[in-house]
């Protein structure tokens, strides 16, 4: 659907150099990287609001690395300052609405404000929003534009970590509509709990673009492996239990307890290695999940060491050099790992 | 040992006492012209037809020129400041020049481009349009005095308006026109009202520029200077508390509706 194809462009000290990807009609397409490395750039051009030096975006197979902003069907939201400060939320929603008949501008605006949840907001003006009604006023907005893709820049930046788990459902709930969405984000666990693909972006080029358990599983650059906890990312499917504020994770055959307000169904989990403790016998505190298995490497980590333990799936656990030598482990050693279900963070 | 508080006092009691003085400056010759003119003489002035008609004159010629050249100056700071392009910096300094030159000399220089012998004069003359002595020709001198303030206050309006909210609106599918007048031009309305008042004050006191071009007809400022120099100040009072009177009513009401806006 969208073709990025070997563009290139310098603006200021941003410099982007032949970046190529993919992104079919209902992808929900995450770049992740860190602050500076020109993923808000990259969107920009994709809209048409810097024009690119080099190579071309297709749009649907037609060339749009030249097409006017008003004419590519791109809609982009930011972090925030988006809304027209001077109209209310329904004019917000409106702007993009051309039609004669006052009546079937009224009914898309409602229409759409109910499916983003701001209905009761319509006669707001945008400085009376809390973080994520505006947010949502935003994406209304452009789903009133009827626009092919979704542009967003660090759409949940600003927000608070409720706003945030609520906005991440929508924007869910808008990808499954059939809504194709890029969005370019510094947070790794919003990338997981959105992406179908993500993109890893370093100095200004994608460096590895692959699925979220790929990109995790084997990262290709630095910035990926500088996030502690990516080596516990296990697919599965989460399960409500019944009579109990637990949920069941599985993965291969094996079942952990999880704490988890997310959503039945496939999932990713992750844990963090120091979350987890080893241990010769099964520990009797509070902790919910405790599995024995096999050692089957241990490394030397920046800090400590890193022991991984075959429990069904592997699983990585960061423990002292004291502990290990006090443990006496060693590869083929079966151990016990034991960890709390609510170190266990699922992303649907 | 002083606090930093009592510092702080005391400095602000120097800038009052400062800062006073200046707003004395301002306050004490209007408060005198308005003591010094009794209500018998003010009535004479609101009585007489030809104050009343050179108060009007100054009042509508000032705002025909404001009106008509914001449509050319309004898009002019628009470019300013939006685009970047060579000579901006020269074209911002012209922008100025009437500001800082006397005003005479402006008067002089607005005569030369409306005589008979001109460009515009002739054209003028084929629509039978006179601009020698007559309101058309107060209206540019009014105009050319008075545009920078409005030039100015627009391209700083149009210029705190992010460029992102024109950007997102293009990407909702408006044209750069539409974007102009639905964001543009509403969000910075308040600074384009200021510009507005401004030109439209300083057209309607220019008397240096106007008086060149038009003798006659009168408009307020040339009444008062010509009845202080025929009859003296104690005539010419009545008339000058009448146009101040005015003046101060219409920008007390812009401003306030500016506010509300």
């Amino acid at each position: 659907m969208l073709v990025v194809d070997n563009i290139s462009l310098k603006a200021g000290t941003f410099e982007l150099t032949n970046i190529t990807f993919t992104v079919d009609q209902g992808d929900y397409f995450v770049i992740l990287g860190i602050s500076g490395v020109g993923k808000s750039l990259l969107l920009e051009s994709i809209a048409g609001l810097i024009k690119i030096n080099s190579g071309n975006i297709y749009l649907r197979g037609k060339n749009i690395s030249e097409e006017k902003i008003q004419k590519r069907n791109i809609s982009i939201v930011y972090q925030d300052t988006d809304l027209f400060p001077h109209l209310t939320v329904f004019e917000n929603i409106a702007y993009p609405l051309r039609s004669k008949r006052e009546k079937d501008i009224e009914e898309k605006v409602l229409k759409t404000a109910e499916l983003v949840g701001v209905s009761d907001k319509l006669s707001r003006k945008p400085d009376t929003l809390s973080g994520g009604e505006y947010q949502r006023v935003a994406l209304a907005r452009s789903l009133a534009a009827d626009n092919d893709i979704f542009l967003l820049d660090e759409p949940l930046s600003s927000l608070d970590a409720k706003s945030k788990r609520e906005l991440r459902a929508l924007l869910r709930k808008l990808n499954r509509s059939g809504i194709t969405i890029i969005h370019v984000t510094h947070d790794y666990e919003e990338a997981v709990s959105l992406a179908g693909k993500i993109g890893i972006m370093e100095k200004g080029n994608l460096v590895h673009v692959a699925t979220p358990e790929n990109i995790f599983k084997h990262p290709k650059s630095e910035f990926v492996a500088q996030f502690i906890g990516i080596k516990n990312f296990l697919p599965g499917k989460l399960k409500s239990l019944p009579q109990s504020d637990l949920k069941e994770f599985i993965v291969n055959e094996t079942r952990l307890f999880c704490l988890t307000e997310a959503d039945d169904g496939d999932a990713f989990l992750l844990i963090q290695p120091e979350e987890i403790s080893i241990s010769n016998s099964a520990e009797s505190g509070s902790a919910r999940n405790h599995f024995e298995g096999e050692i089957i490497d241990i490394a030397r980590a920046k800090i400590g060491v890193e022991v991984t333990v075959d429990i069904g799936c592997e699983v990585v656990a960061l423990i002292s050099a004291e502990s290990m030598n006090s443990l006496g482990l060693k590869i083929g050693n079966r151990i016990w790992t034991n960890f709390k279900a609510s170190a266990c963070r699922i992303y649907n | 040992m002083k606090t930093i508080s009592a510092n702080n006092s005391f400095l602000n009691l120097v800038f009052t006492f400062l800062g006073g003085v200046p707003l004395l400056f301002i306050i004490a010759p209007l408060a005198g012209m308005y003591l010094s003119t009794s209500f018998g003489s003010l009535g004479e002035a609101i009585g007489s037809e030809e104050v009343r008609g050179s108060i009007w004159l100054s009042l509508w010629t000032s705002m025909a020129g404001t009106i008509l050249f914001s449509f050319l100056a309004i898009p002019l700071s628009y470019l300013l400041a939006r685009k970047n392009f060579r000579f901006k910096n020269l074209v911002n300094g012209i922008i100025d020049v009437p500001i800082i030159i006397p005003h005479s000399a402006a008067g002089i220089a607005v005569l030369g481009i409306i005589t008979r012998d001109s460009f515009l004069g002739r054209t003028g003359e084929l629509f039978g349009i006179k601009f020698i002595g007559n309101p058309a020709g107060i209206i540019l001198a009014m105009a050319f005095v008075s545009i920078p303030f409005l030039i100015n206050a627009a391209r700083d309006g149009f210029a705190a308006v992010p460029e992102r909210l024109e950007k997102i609106a293009l990407t909702l599918g408006a044209s750069p026109l539409r974007v102009f007048f639905t964001i543009s031009l509403p969000l910075a309305w308040r600074s384009i009202l200021s510009g507005f008042i401004l030109m439209w004050g300083r057209g309607m006191s220019e008397f240096g520029a106007v008086i060149i071009v038009a003798y006659n007809p009168q408009t307020a400022p040339i009444l008062i200077y010509e009845r202080f120099t025929s009859y003296g100040l104690k005539y010419a009072m009545p008339a000058a508390v009448l146009f101040v009177t005015v003046c101060l009513l219409i920008f007390i009401a812009l401003r306030i509706v500016r506010r509300k806006k």
